[in-house]
């Protein structure tokens, strides 16, 4: 393992997040300061408590998911994508490095990116509602996996990629609408019952039911099979990924 | 004997079915400086880039000092730099962390000293804490040889490295270049300037399409395919070249003012006794007399103009 490697990729990626960290830390303060006022305030004081637990404190896993999702597949396909689009793309593919230490240095560097803008989010949110984290652990543990998780997906979108606007049709048409439709805001078993069956082959489903049974110690399904989706998830992009490096597809004339 | 870069029938075709390289071959010498002229799309970069392991190779081997660019491509890759022909730097980042990151990348362990020591040798170093895109073109390829050199290569390629560079700036790369080489580099260099091989290099290939038409030392193939050319004022204007000049296949100039006699420097007769002799005879009065020695530039359109038929 070239540790140099993954740490020189590493560093450099951070840079990045550090020269820009006022916009990084302000725009999801502000963000989820808004959803807090409008879905928690305006509209949750007259909703009911979902499940026990009160609407406004039922969205925070929803919301840190919402923005961990959405930073982790846009830092790293950025990541990746720019070298690319400025020719700096050469340096990586003639350095005595193999796709696991690039993939270390890249996605780890957007997955420590979106980590942070999750706890930020999270240390909002304990200004607006009361919240008491039931598995601490655990709820940590699925906000790693997810950073890590979308963070591998961004990357392999930054690679395919071949302009900005293909950068930003996969979160826009795809990952934001399965965000929404996977129960961020409401549970799942709010749905008529046709649309909770639809509902399961969305695998953002699984990711927020976890996290939010790591809040409140109830999820719309098993945590077991919760844990299995994601797991299942960063390994296919983990074996994606090892393909594209083997074949040079989208990186090697 | 086996060169510490060995390409060996390398070809290379693209997916669209452009053949690139045709079976290439070529031995590197350690230490040595050559220069691969060719035209463009010749295959210089693509020659460059499969070297390096950017571009993967269709067919053929490749090693460096003895290791197979691909089975070997850490240990291979570590000792190669690169500067590549495009200016692609992170515009945004200083020029020390770029330096940074490329002497990391390959694996070596910080050294600020060493890197130091390149950025002064390359004219960089009170630019070291300014942002790449407030530098000048030149200065970003001297930034691009400085990430070349911050993992200390044995063999450096430098793909059209003074393109679009002033003449002052483009000699100093020259000095940079032969103090690379007293340190033991080897350096392969591609340029569209014939006068940069013909100032830094030992040795001389030509490619052209794919293929490598000669490897040779510079002086010996300046010496084997050199002509020079004796061009001879006239004190009167001439009409026409004299019947009896015909042998020599003088040119005369457009005003008649000149004749233009080339020949060979190597040919055990070079004809120009007989030659001032005749223009006596023929009744020819000389003005001045000038010779001129044919550059790498006439011999190198020479020899793509010959493949070309």
């Amino acid at each position: 393992m070239n540790f140099q490697a993954v740490g020189a990729i590493y560093t450099f990626e951070m840079a990045r997040f550090f020269r820009t960290l006022k916009q990084s830390f302000l725009s999801p303060v502000l963000s989820t300061s808004l959803y807090f006022v409008v879905f928690g305030t305006a509209i949750g004081s007259r909703m009911e408590a979902v499940d026990g637990v009160e609407y406004g404190a039922f969205i925070v896993p929803g919301l840190i998911m919402l923005s961990v999702m959405t930073q982790s597949i846009a830092n790293a396909s950025f990541g990746i994508y720019f070298p690319k689009f400025i020719g700096t793309i050469y340096e990586l593919l003639s350095a005595p490095v193999n796709f696991l230490e690039i993939v270390v240095g890249y996605v780890g560097a957007a997955a420590t990116k979106s980590l942070f803008i999750g706890l930020v989010i999270l240390g909002t949110a304990y200004l607006f509602v009361d919240l008491d984290i039931q598995h601490p652990i655990a709820m940590m543990c699925f906000l790693l996996l997810t950073c890590l998780s979308f963070s591998l997906l961004g990357f392999i979108i930054g690679i395919w990629a071949g302009n900005f606007e293909q950068l930003n049709l996969v979160p826009m048409l795809v990952v934001t609408p399965l965000v929404f439709l996977g129960g961020s805001f409401y549970s799942i078993s709010m749905l008529p019952p046709i649309w909770q069956t639809v509902t399961m082959f969305n695998p953002v489903v699984y990711l927020i039911s976890g996290f939010r049974w790591a809040f409140f110690g109830q999820a719309d399904v098993a945590i077991g099979v919760s844990l299995g989706a994601i797991s299942l998830f960063t390994l296919g992009c983990m074996a994606f990924i090892w393909w594209i490096f083997k074949t040079g597809w989208r990186i090697r004339s | 004997m086996t060169g510490i870069v060995s390409v060996q029938n390398v070809r290379k075709i693209y997916d669209g079915g452009f053949e690139a390289l045709k079976g290439t071959n070529l031995e590197i010498q350690e230490g040595e400086i050559i220069a691969l002229l060719g035209p463009n799309g010749a295959g210089k970069t693509t020659l460059i880039s499969t070297i390096c392991g950017i571009s993967s190779l269709t067919s053929g081997k490749i090693t460096v000092d003895g290791m197979d660019i691909g089975t070997d491509y850490r240990k291979v890759r570590a000792m190669i730099g690169l500067v590549p022909q495009e200016i692609a730097l992170e515009p945004f980042e200083t020029v020390i962390n770029s330096v940074r990151f490329s002497r990391g990348l390959f694996g070596k362990k910080k050294n600020e000293a060493y890197l130091d020591e390149v950025l002064k040798t390359l004219s960089l170093f009170d630019k070291k804490n300014s942002k790449v895109m407030t530098l000048s073109g030149g200065m970003k390829r001297r930034v691009l040889i400085a990430k070349a050199l911050a993992h200390e290569p044995r063999v450096l390629f430098l793909d059209e490295p003074t393109a679009g560079v002033d003449v002052e700036l483009r000699k100093d790369m020259w000095n940079t270049v032969a103090k690379l080489k007293k340190q033991g580099v080897t350096i392969i260099l591609t340029t569209h300037y014939i006068e940069e091989a013909e100032a830094i290099a030992d040795r001389i290939a030509v490619i052209n399409s794919g293929e490598i038409l000669l490897v040779e030392d510079k002086a010996a193939l300046m010496a084997r395919m050199g002509k020079k050319k004796i061009r001879i004022d006239l004190m009167e204007p001439a009409k026409t070249v004299p019947e009896r000049l015909a042998p020599y296949f003088l040119e005369l100039a457009a005003d008649g003012s000149a004749l233009t006699y080339t020949y060979d420097v190597n040919s055990e007769r070079t004809g120009i006794t007989g030659l001032l002799n005749d223009l006596q005879a023929a009744g020819l009065q000389m003005r001045d007399v000038q010779t001129q020695q044919s550059s790498l530039e006439d011999i190198f359109v020479g020899l793509v103009q010959e493949d070309a038929k």
